[in-house]
């Protein structure tokens, strides 16, 4: 079956990150197929490089870019999204007059479009959020 | 599952569920973001409101003091969008002490009846939902 996957939510505050990634680890497991992880709202905060979590935790934005290199995995940041909580990657960051990018390595941003095109691919699109 | 096949592409139902009050938390003014998008792509779009996600839709909101945007009046050309299918559920409104005349008159021109104009809000039963939500292809829940 072909997933999309929704994370609505920021790392460690919620939970949503993890149970959205065991979700896809244990559906590639399965041989299912995942057309794209999708994230918005405080979501976009996975994806910024710069988390440095206590060293006996998991690190949730490196658990997605690694799963992301296994298995060629689309990580698609909101653009509208990231931009509001400061979340950019090199582009954006020249193009806004930023001195610096956030974005970690297997993750892209992109727009709103990617995830109506990933409900009108997948066979079943799963949030994971509030 | 319905799928037809319309101009070499897939249509299929989209139902955005709104169940968040519009300020507050930025969960309702990024799900009209994702509507306004998602209208581009023609497929069957249908808003539900439920539990406090109906407020989003009572008239006269005006957010001067909290120095949030008031987005309330984007809901008035989603018409435009051709998003004509706002499903509100009866018992979200009641349990909030609220009526259909506390919410906004929201219409869309329909351009096969003479751009006649027609009401947008659909009021449902807490039932009715159930069945509504259980027709759709896609729920993207906000």
């Amino acid at each position: 079956m072909k997933f999309g996957v929704v994370v609505n939510e920021g790392p460690y505050t919620h939970q949503a990150s993890d149970s959205a990634y065991n979700f896809t680890k244990a559906a590639l497991a399965k041989g299912h197929e995942i057309v794209r992880v999708f994230f918005y709202h405080d979501g976009v905060n996975n994806g910024t490089r710069l988390t440095v979590p206590p060293s006996d935790d998991r690190n949730i934005q490196e658990n997605w870019s690694a799963l992301a290199k296994e298995h060629e995995l689309d990580l698609v940041l909101c653009i509208a999204a990231a931009q509001r909580r400061g979340i950019l990657d090199e582009n954006e960051a020249k193009r806004q007059g930023k001195d610096a990018d956030n974005v970690a390595e297997g993750f892209r941003i992109s727009g709103l479009g990617q995830l109506i095109e990933a409900g009108i691919q997948a066979d079943r699109l799963v949030t994971f959020g509030d | 599952m319905s799928e037809d096949m319309e101009e070499g592409g897939t249509v299929k139902k989209f139902m955005y569920m709104n169940r968040k009050a519009p300020y507050g938390t930025i969960y309702a003014l990024e799900a009209l973001e994702v509507v306004l998008i998602g209208a581009a792509f023609d497929q069957d779009v249908s808003l539900a409101f439920i539990d406090d996600g109906v407020f989003q839709l009572t008239k006269d909101q005006n957010t001067d003091d909290i120095g949030i945007k008031n987005f309330s009046p984007a809901f008035r050309a989603l018409g435009d969008y051709d998003v004509t299918k706002l499903y509100v559920e009866k018992e979200s409104l009641a349990e909030r002490g609220l009526t259909q005349d506390d919410l906004m008159d929201l219409v869309w021109e329909d351009e096969d009846d003479d751009w006649a104009e027609k009401p947008s809000i659909i009021m449902v039963s807490r039932d009715e939902m159930k069945k509504v939500l259980g027709d759709q292809d896609v729920i993207m829940s906000f």
